[in-house]
């Protein structure tokens, strides 16, 4: 219990040194922005660390292999929780135009909407790229939930429940500010992880990690992660190309 | 254009691919030399040792034998589980074998006989005949004709005076032509016929036996292995089969005399689908009873006896045990347990164990001097090993018997472990490689490669300054030089170290010449970092694993699917797919000088992504057509593969067939809706007729094939002649109307309809815009949108090109031609519809459904490359006709996923020889009709794909967007005129350099996968699985690139011909118009 105090703890402090780092270094904007972004990625990771760690206390015989799908919904569980505090917490989302309760719930419910129609079309590709249709579906469907969760449930923190947005936001010329950069990084990292870890599947080895769908959530959030870190530093190498057009 | 560099182009790079692959396979393929000595009587025991004198006229044990040969005859099959109450079809119906064994055990055994990889007929016979090991592929001195001029237990028989009668499978009349007393074969390719061999036995096996005009009797029953591959085991059939061969042992048990040994032996097994031919144990394992009515064997328990029975053992024992010489080059051990252990000395059973392990110890070790003398593949090491153990064990043995005991146990031991060891050697060598021709061919292969890749980027280079005649001429000259030197100074020749040079050096000269001319500065290594080259590079990498090859099919469905689903992110990366938001009123609009019309983009788009869904389904679905390797353990191989004969339940056969018709009949008409779409079907020519009336009549006569050949055979007893008659006409109608319909195509290519119109004003007038005239009962489809109403003008244009005068153009007629725009696609379209309609007839009836898939997946691939070129020709001002590299590595790996989606595997057993008897159920007489009607079954998505290759530089001006392209390049009277393929007249040289450079591109994505399997080959060449899987992977790539490159000429040369058509119908015309 006293881990779990710890590691709340770990999280006040944390945050506390983003928002001073927000709040208090505004001198060069953005440079500000970059390192805000850095202690925000730097939370998100800390938290799937604590998500692999953490459920040791409460869950008996837990281990990242034998009970995959608990350390699979901690670490998406988390994720969310993680990424919706920081973002509503930083304000980046985009303003709202209306500022009434129907127009909030609205969104709400457009948001949950679309973030279940991702994992669906997660799945549907998951299957597509030759995952068993039936059996274990529901390996597959937490993959998919896993997957929305790294990269569809940014876009919704990040630019609303908008679809035209996020085709915009992936395209070269999309990207219109640096949370945006980040999120082309951390999503396709997140992609590209799941897609490499499909590679070991057929090879003979027989390890554990090669059971469905370990290999490939592992793959994910290990793209995700080095989307986190990569993001901060090449923005921080690119600052000097990346000129974004004001909204 | 110019056609003939571009086809001795690609003739060249072809024939130095294929130069490469000869030197690495005959490197890497095991060669065992044949001796061609024999044993003969007096040489059996050396002088001095016994004093027997002449071996064969001692009294053998036995005199007579009867040999039975069940073909597939599997060790399962043999064994009787009495508590078995529900047995399959195939169990516990052959109980005479276990009841003999079990009641009379010093009379008869029942063993497990392990045959040798590879476990096809003639191999196993050859094996269990000579006593010799087989290699991966049999050289011998012989190959015009199949007979075996190895020493052999059928040339020892007669060569003692022994008559051996045969009857049976009559491939042992081939192997062994005049060797037998008397011989009564009967045919027996036709897997289909469950009974006339072993009816033909049956009749004359009783008679002959009960006769006194034999010594040894050999029956080979095929009836067993033809049910399995017909039917499979599990299945009545097979019931039936075995319960026959039951009754056929008890007779021939009741009519034996005492100095008479039986032998009932499987030469192989077979897999759970009945097939045979790999190494897996369910093919190796096959059954060896021994009877005899006289005491046989010593008391159970007394010896230690073997549980398995290697197959080359057979021949030493029988030789010993009938009184001959044990064949020169057999390298089998005597089986004990026949042999009494001892006391032999007076006694007239014949040999003792010490005594026949003594002969053959010697027989062994003078077959392994003579090869050691002949070829130096055995290694010396080892080699002295075996000799010492000799001499040790020869002196003891000599030793002992001088002293007038017996030899001690000690000593049999020693004896078994020697022959043991000699025969691992011979094994592990006989698995030699050669490595300077496996060099050679690496490196070949690889330069090939590297020039495949500089020919795809210099293609015009290459075109116009004509830089291939001298490495042509040089490396000719290089291969003739060394020819003759060779001759000079050795003597002889050694083909393929000239050949070897010829290629390298002309390779070399090509790179050398091209790294001259080729523009500074083009060669950066990003260019070759595109994902597609990425997905290709995967793709080899995969050839490298085993587990990767086994799981090919899905490996290659993945990868095919990234990159076909990277088209369109790509796109959106590029902001291409959606269209731009309103310009910026504020900014200069400086950024793009035309923009496509946002609808023009959505309905792209919208093009796209519904073709993408095409083609995700169509690989997701193709993945249920997949066969099974015996490696991937839990998989079930499609139900489409088996023929509908096979199928039982009679709804789920109906529907079998419905689906395969419909599918079918969709390929058809699908066909045909697009030529009609564009305009094709308007003119007479004979191309036309084909299309209209040759195809719908093929696919008809398939259909009725497909109905006769899915009746059972009991159903229908009394029409049984009209459905033979119907199996053997309707498949060869088809192939008749089929190749029709290619010859007609060949000949008169052109599906244009010419239509003369009122002459128009001259040129330098207003040009009134050209405009479509409605003319009733011609397509209107292609009226309203792909017509070319401005032949006039482009006829001048090419005409201008071609230097003609133009001076008196002006009066023209103006001619209206329907098809002109689809002139090239048409042919090709129309050449890939009927050689699919021919492969398909040699495939199972439900591949139908598959080959149905392939046609919608590579429409939709063609038309996903020609949106996305459609959407992206904004940025691209070149009028190059260049193919990028995506389109081609996915076109080449759909080629690799309908190879396994059409039930194929890169493995021996899986080939699907059922192909062969497609309008020939009674079988075939040469082998040259049968080995190409199974190679166009194993290779036809190779050859589909290949021959469509083209399109892929067809297919974005087929689907071009109106006013993209003549917009930016040309004057806005035009900018409303669809030109389509007439784009490529326009610019020959650029058309020519084009096609060439896609050909070049297709090679190297194709080459660069042989590549790696001959990679994979010589860098795990001691690997566990090499003869398993990488092995047959290398044969299957290799042949499936000869194959489809040879396709890929035809499709290129198909080209060739309608561009001469083209050309021709232009002269025509400019005469009649000009003048």
């Amino acid at each position: 219990m006293a881990f779990v105090l710890e590691g709340v703890r770990l999280y006040k402090l944390q945050l506390g040194t983003l928002l001073y780092w927000f709040f208090h270094l505004t001198s060069i904007m953005w440079d500000v922005e970059i390192r805000g972004m850095a202690s925000a990625h730097a939370i998100i990771a800390s938290s799937i660390f604590m998500a692999t760690v953490m459920p040791a206390v409460f869950v008996e015989n837990f281990s990242v292999y034998g009970t995959h799908m608990v350390w699979l919904y901690c670490v998406a569980g988390s994720v969310a929780v993680v990424n919706i505090a920081v973002f509503w917490l930083l304000g980046i989302s985009p303003p709202t135009k209306k500022h009434t309760v129907s127009y909030k719930i609205n969104r709400l419910f457009r948001s949950c909407l679309y973030f279940i129609l991702s994992c669906l079309f997660f799945h549907t590709v998951v299957v597509l790229y030759g995952a068993p249709l039936l059996e274990s579906a529901l390996e597959t469907f937490s993959l998919a939930v896993l997957l929305s969760t790294l990269t569809t449930l940014r876009c919704l923190c990040i630019l609303g429940p908008n679809v035209q947005a996020w085709i915009r936001v992936f395209s070269r010329d999309g990207a219109m500010s640096v949370w945006d950069t980040s999120l082309q990084i951390t999503t396709g990292c997140s992609v590209i992880g799941a897609w490499l870890g499909a590679f070991p599947i057929p090879l003979d080895w027989d390890r554990p990690w090669q059971v469905w769908p370990i290999s490939c959530t592992l793959g994910a959030t290990t793209g995700f992660l080095t989307g986190l870190l990569a993001a901060p530093v090449w923005i921080h190498w690119h600052r000097k190309q990346l000129t974004y057009k004001l909204k | 254009m110019r056609r003939l560099p571009v086809l001795v182009t690609l003739i060249w790079v072809c024939s130095v691919f294929y130069v490469g692959i000869f030197l690495f396979v005959g490197g890497f393929l095991l060669v065992r030399l044949e001796v061609n000595r024999t044993s003969t009587c007096a040489d059996v025991l050396s002088p001095g040792a016994q004093v027997k004198g002449d071996f064969c006229l001692s009294e053998p044990r036995f005199r007579r034998a009867v040999v039975l040969i069940i073909d597939a005859l599997k060790a399962d099959f043999t064994r009787y589980d009495p508590e078995n109450t529900a047995p399959k079809p195939f169990e516990n119906k052959l109980p005479v074998l276990d009841e003999m064994a079990s009641l009379h055990p010093s009379h008869a055994r029942l063993y497990t006989f392990r045959a040798d990889p590879p476990t096809t007929t003639m191999q196993r016979i050859k094996g269990f005949t000579t006593g010799s090991l087989p290699t991966f592929i049999d050289v011998g001195n012989n190959f015009a004709s199949n007979a075996i001029l190895e020493d052999n237990l059928v040339h020892q028989l007669g060569q003692v005076g022994k008559r051996v009668v045969f009857m049976g499978d009559d491939t042992w009349v081939s192997l062994f032509p005049k060797k037998f007393h008397r011989s009564l074969p009967f045919p027996s390719f036709n897997v289909k016929d469950l009974h006339t061999v072993d009816n033909g036995i049956l009749q004359n096996i009783y008679p002959t036996m009960e006769g006194d005009d034999w010594d040894v009797l050999i029956a080979h029953f095929l009836g067993v292995d033809h049910c399995g591959h017909r039917f499979g085991p599990d299945h009545p059939a097979m019931a039936e089969k075995l319960s026959q061969m039951d009754g056929v042992i008890r007779s021939v048990i009741k009519r034996l005399k005492n100095d008479t040994l039986l032998v009932v032996m499987g030469d192989h097994g077979m897999t759970d689908t009945g097939d045979h031919g790999g190494e897996s144990q369910k093919e190796t394992d096959a059954a060896l009873f021994l009877y005899s009515s006289s005491p046989l064997f010593p008391a159970p328990g007394s010896q230690v006896e073997p549980e398995v029975v290697p197959q080359t053992d057979l021949v030493p024992t029988l030789a010993l045990l009938l009184g001959v010489p044990i064949p020169y080059s057999s390298v089998g051990q005597v089986l004990l347990p026949l042999f009494p252990q001892n006391g032999s000395r007076g006694a007239p059973t014949g040999l003792s164990q010490a005594e026949a392990l003594w002969i053959n110890v010697k027989q062994v070790n003078r077959f392994l001097e003579t090869y050691s003398n002949m070829a130096k593949d055995i290694p010396p090491d080892s080699l002295s090993q075996l000799r010492s153990d000799f001499s040790n064990i020869s002196s003891q043995y000599l030793a002992a018997v001088h002293k007038g005991h017996l030899p001690s146990p000690k000593l049999v031991v020693s004896m078994q472990n020697y022959l043991t060891a000699v025969r691992e050697t011979c094994r592990a060598s006989w698995a030699r490689f050669n490595p300077f021709k496996m060099a050679a061919g690496l490196l070949i292969l690889g330069v090939a490669c590297v020039l495949c890749y500089v020919l795809s980027e210099l293609s015009q280079v290459v075109i116009q300054e004509g830089l291939l005649k001298l490495p042509i001429l040089s490396g000719l000259g290089v291969g003739l030089v060394l020819a003759a030197g060779q001759l000079f100074s050795q003597g002889y020749l050694e083909l393929s170290w000239c050949i070897g040079a010829a290629a390298l050096s002309s390779e070399v000269l090509f790179l050398w010449r091209s790294g001259g001319v080729s523009p500074k500065g083009r060669w950066s290594p990003s260019s070759l970092l595109t994902p597609a080259l990425l997905v290709l590079f995967l793709r080899c990498a995969s050839l490298l694993s085993d587990s990767y090859v086994i799981y090919e099919g899905n490996v290659v469905t993945f990868l095919l699917f990234t990159l076909s689903i990277y088209v369109p992110l790509r796109l959106n990366w590029d902001g291409l797919l959606v269209p731009l938001p309103p310009p910026d009123t504020q900014k200069p609009p400086r950024l793009l000088p035309t923009v496509l019309p946002s609808s023009v983009v959505r309905r792209q788009a919208t093009i796209l992504l519904v073709w993408l869904g095409v083609l995700v389904g169509s690989l997701y679905l193709s993945l249920s057509f997949h066969n099974c390797r015996e490696e991937q353990g839990t998989c079930q191989p499609s139900p489409f593969l088996s023929p509908l004969s096979r199928v039982q339940n009679s709804q789920l056969r109906n529907l079998h067939y419905v689906l395969s018709v419909g599918s079918l009949a969709l390929w058809g008409y699908l066909l045909h809706r697009w030529l009609r779409h564009y305009g094709n079907l308007n003119c007479t020519s004979l191309t036309v007729f084909s299309a209209c009336f040759l195809v719908p009549l093929a696919c008809v006569c398939m259909g009725l094939h497909w109905a006769v050949s899915a009746t059972p055979e009991d159903t229908f007893r009394n029409l049984s002649e009209l459905i033979g008659l119907a199996q053997v006409f309707l498949p060869r109608t088809t192939f008749c109307l089929l190749a029709l319909g290619l010859l007609l195509l060949w000949v008169d290519p052109m599906t244009v309809f010419l239509k003369s119109r009122t002459p128009l004003n001259s040129r330098g007038t207003s040009l009134p815009p050209p405009k479509y005239r409605a003319s009733t009962g011609i397509s209107p489809q292609a009226e309203l949108h792909h017509l070319i109403p401005q032949l006039y003008q482009r006829i001048r244009h090419s005409l201008e090109d071609g230097g003609t005068e133009s001076g008196e153009t002006d009066s023209r007629p103006a001619v209206e031609a329907y098809g002109l725009g689809t002139v090239y696609s048409a042919p090709l379209v129309l050449l890939c519809g009927l050689l699919g309609l021919v492969l398909l007839l040699l495939h199972p009836e439900g591949m139908a459904l598959a080959f149905l898939l392939l046609l919608l997946e590579a429409g939709a691939m063609l038309h996903i490359y020609a949106c996305s070129s459609n959407l992206s020709s904004l940025h691209k001002h070149s009028n190059d006709f260049s193919v990028p590299w995506a389109p081609v590595v996915s076109w080449s790996l759909a080629a690799a996923q309908f190879f396994h989606a059409t039930g194929h595997l890169p493995t021996f057993p899986s080939i699907q020889w059922g192909a062969a008897f497609v309008g020939f159920p009674q079988g075939h007489t040469g082998t040259a009709l049968p080995a190409s009607l199974v190679t166009l079954n194993t290779f036809s998505s190779h050859i589909i794909f290949a021959v469509g290759c083209p399109l892929l530089l067809f297919w974005p001006l087929v689907c071009e967007v109106r006013g993209t392209r003549s917009t930016r390049s040309a004057g806005a009277e035009e900018s409303e005129d669809a030109v389509m393929e007439m784009r490529l007249r326009e610019s020959p040289l650029k058309f020519s350099s084009g096609l060439l450079q896609l050909a070049a591109r297709y090679l190297f994505v194709n080459g660069a996968q042989v590549f790696a399997s001959v990679c994979a080959a010589a860098i795990l060449r001691r690997h566990l699985m090499v003869w398993k899987v990488f092995a047959p992977k290398l044969m299957f790539e290799a042949s499936g690139f000869i194959v489809g490159s040879m396709f890929v000429i035809l499709g290129v040369a198909m080209v060739m011909r309608v561009d001469v058509s083209v050309g021709g119908l232009f002269k025509k015309l400019l005469p009649q118009n000009s003048r």
